[in-house]
């Protein structure tokens, strides 16, 4: 039950590149992504910025190289995924997964909220004028599972496969479940992280809340607006020690805590005092055996609403009092992924305790934690990072926290 | 694990209603719809209002397994849904198309997403405790079930809520029939939560043996599945005194189910449980439920299985569907 669990590979897709190291680089340059939307169709496109991917369907169909109708959300993951499968070095021999030596069970556990609801929402103009009519491999896609599915069936996974649909702390919990299966001894390797595409409904569903942002977001700013919605794809190689061993390489990050929990507060909004946050982070750091003082930096959910960054920042105060880690919400770079966030930032994560430094938080003027130092505002080249905290909250009050550690 | 408390909604009369089995009702129409209780002593009316089917449904099958088994604040809530939550879904939709994206409200947004049923029952219950939604097709049941024994081998002593909630709605059942899906039996839907600790509580209803789920697998995988489940627990296939079959009757000549159903397990008696559930995704729960109740009561649905055995110990839950998934649960008389 103690076993270590190994990052193994990463992969990632999002407003800021189409790889991880593209995304890295536009961290390390302060490059956003965020900006007038371009290729989903709506009537917001010069409303509300967001963060898309940089380019069409087409263009990422190319690039998966898949004919036929495909859902956005299964191409971002598909090629997440993908990139990550490719740095940890597995092989496959005909349907057998191989590091080095050594046979492997290999899962993917996947996360997302909007499933092919791109595709499903072009379907129904058609579909509510006539129920006969509308093409159904518009729809074919529409479960989350089906997104799954479709790539785990491109990646040549078939020992286990799953999807977790926690609003915005789903690709956290992903990572958190890939995590527990390694540990419990059911798989050896899980890709595990999630993916969601920009679609007008969720675009139209957070208008309707009131918390987008018609400038570029700032979250853990004062005078923070809203949230721009993002899209894209995080996913983590999560290995077992057999396999970390059999891989032949030195892997240097373990996933070393986690914790989910509910606000139970209201269905959209987080508690004042942060009580499911507070929960998250505090469970992780026991299971970690951490104390406040252990942990380097957050890479913080901060969306840029007003409750989130001011329930996450209470959460925060409460735990560390005035010894604050550093922190910052790389969401002012590629805006709210939802279900993809926690891959993404997991991946960030790790380039961090990699590389021993830290990706900043843009467009902050009066930070909402005072004390100088705190936010990150530009890159970092850092030492001594060995403990990195991620939060994910969602809709619903599911909250998560993920801590990885350099061993 | 054991399941210590149970409750289900479904098109038969399941919910509170310990003679059910005695008189099935077996499903005539193309499309059936779950038969709802009177929600009044379970959920606050204000609340059953503003809840669409599956979030009341959901909810009030949770409540209910919780106070059969007396708990209050339990230590995991995990629910599958292969859909969602549709009604919601269409509703928004619905709104968004009509309207050109403008003047929407967002109460069907917010109670669209995928975690609206286990979220509901956090909030209601103010319980911080872990919560998770699984959402693979025809495995969300079965993934929740594999999450709830995990946490329980995390945390012995732990009591754990799991269910399964899915709805049919006009506009899936009109998409899902173009499918075809419901050639061969009636459109279901249905919710059901259980409550399982690894210990027996009094009056548990079964024990869960192995949950097994495959997906796409190679020759001879399903065979060395079964076979490997029934050895964990020191069982031959003569052992399995009934097979609940997710499957239809004349599925049964599919290659598919008919490794199982036809060689691996011919001898055994079995019952088609989607005819009395009908067909949805999360079908399985209703037949864990309801392989949980037989084995309480040791009493066979009337009418749906002459062959089986006065004495009823072990029961296995098979489905297969037509894109390769496929769970074998083993359920054993407390």
């Amino acid at each position: 039950m103690s076993a270590a669990v190994y990052i193994a590979g990463l992969g990632a897709i999002s407003a800021i590149g189409n790889n991880v190291q593209e995304n890295i680089s536009a961290l390390k340059e302060s490059r956003a992504g965020l900006g007038p939307i371009r290729y989903l169709q709506t009537r917001y496109a010069d409303i509300f910025p967001a963060g898309e991917v940089k380019a069409s369907n087409e263009e990422l169909a190319a690039i998966c190289g898949w004919t036929g109708t495909n859902s956005r959300t299964a191409m971002l993951g598909y090629l997440a995924a993908k990139e990550a499968l490719q740095d940890a070095g597995l092989v496959q021999h005909g349907t057998t997964w191989m590091a080095g030596e050594e046979n492997c069970k290999v899962g993917l556990i996947s996360a997302t909220s909007v499933g092919g609801m791109d595709l499903t929402e072009d379907f129904f103009p058609d579909f509510l004028a006539n129920p006969h009519a509308g093409k159904l491999r518009m729809v074919s896609q529409h479960e989350c599972g089906a997104i799954t599915e479709k790539m785990a069936l491109a990646l040549g996974i078939s020992e286990f496969i799953t999807t977790i649909s926690t609003a915005c702390s789903s690709s956290a919990n992903a990572i958190m479940m890939g995590a527990r299966m390694i540990r419990n001894g059911m798989l050896d390797v899980v890709v595990a992280g999630g993916t969601d595409a920009l679609s007008r409904f969720t675009l139209n569903g957070f208008n309707t809340l009131m918390i987008l942002d018609s400038q570029l977001c700032q979250p853990f700013d004062k005078g923070r607006r809203g949230l721009n919605l993002g899209e894209g794809a995080g996913f983590v190689v999560l290995v077992s020690s057999r396999v970390a061993a059999a891989l032949g390489k030195e892997l240097k990050i373990v996933v070393s805590g986690y914790c989910n929990a509910n606000d139970a507060h209201h269905q959209t909004a987080s508690s004042p005092e942060g009580i499911g946050s507070f929960t998250a982070m505090k469970g992780a750091m026991k299971m970690a055996a951490l104390q406040p003082s252990d942990i380097d930096y957050i890479n913080l959910h901060g969306t840029g609403t007003q409750n989130n960054d001011s329930s996450e920042s209470t959460a925060i105060q409460r735990i560390f009092g005035d010894a604050y880690p550093k922190m910052s919400s790389t969401k002012s770079f590629t805006g709210h992924t939802l279900a993809a966030c926690g891959g993404i930032e997991a991946v960030y994560s790790a380039v961090s305790l990699q590389e021993q430094c830290l990706f900043p938080g843009l467009r902050i003027e009066v930070p909402v934690i005072e004390k100088p130092g705190v936010m990150v505002q530009t890159f970092e080249k850092a030492e001594g990072i060995r403990h990195v905290l991620s939060n994910s909250f969602g809709f619903g009050g599911n909250c998560s926290s993920l801590i990885f550690s350099l061993v | 694990m054991y399941i210590n408390a149970a409750s289900a909604i479904s098109p038969q009369q399941s919910f509170r209603q310990p003679a059910f089995l005695q008189e099935p009702v077996p499903l005539h129409a193309h499309r059936t719809s779950c038969l709802e209780p009177a929600y009044g002593d379970i959920i606050e009316p204000k609340l059953i209002r503003r809840m669409s089917r599956i979030i009341r449904m959901g909810v009030a099958t949770g409540m209910d397994a919780l106070q059969q088994a007396g708990c209050t604040n339990p230590d995991a809530i995990i629910t599958g849904t292969a859909y969602g939550c549709l009604e919601d879904t269409g509703i928004f939709l619905k709104r968004m198309v009509e309207n050109q994206e403008e003047m929407l409200t967002p109460t069907a947004f917010i109670q669209s997403t995928h975690n609206t049923v286990g979220a509901q029952l956090a909030l209601l219950l103010k319980c911080h405790s872990y919560n998770n939604t699984f959402v693979q097709r025809t495995h969300s049941f079965e993934c929740s079930l594999l999450d709830a024994d995990m946490f329980l081998q995390e945390n012995p002593g732990a009591a754990v809520l799991v269910g399964a909630a899915d709805e049919l709605t006009d506009y899936s059942f009109s998409i899902l029939e173009r499918f075809g899906l419901f050639r061969a039996c009636a459109a279901g839907e249905g919710a059901c939560y259980m409550m399982v600790g690894s210990e027996p509580a009094a009056g548990a209803l079964a024990r869960i043996n192995g949950v097994r789920t495959l997906f796409n697998p190679a020759a001879g995988k399903l065979e060395d599945t079964l076979a490997e489940l029934l050895a964990d627990n020191g069982l031959f296939a003569g052992d399995i005194d009934l097979v609940l079959s997710g499957n239809l009757p004349g599925d049964a000549a599919e290659p598919r189910c008919a490794m199982i159903e036809n060689q691996l397990l011919a001898s055994s008696p079995k019952i088609y449980y989607k005819l009395l559930c009908g067909e949805y995704p999360t079908a399985s729960a209703f037949g864990m439920w309801l392989g949980a109740s037989v084995l309480k009561q040791q009493l066979v649905p009337a009418g749906l299985c002459e062959t089986a055995p006065a004495l009823l110990r072990h029961l296995l839950i098979y489905q297969a569907d037509s894109l390769g998934y496929h769970s074998l649960m083993l359920l054993t008389k407390c």
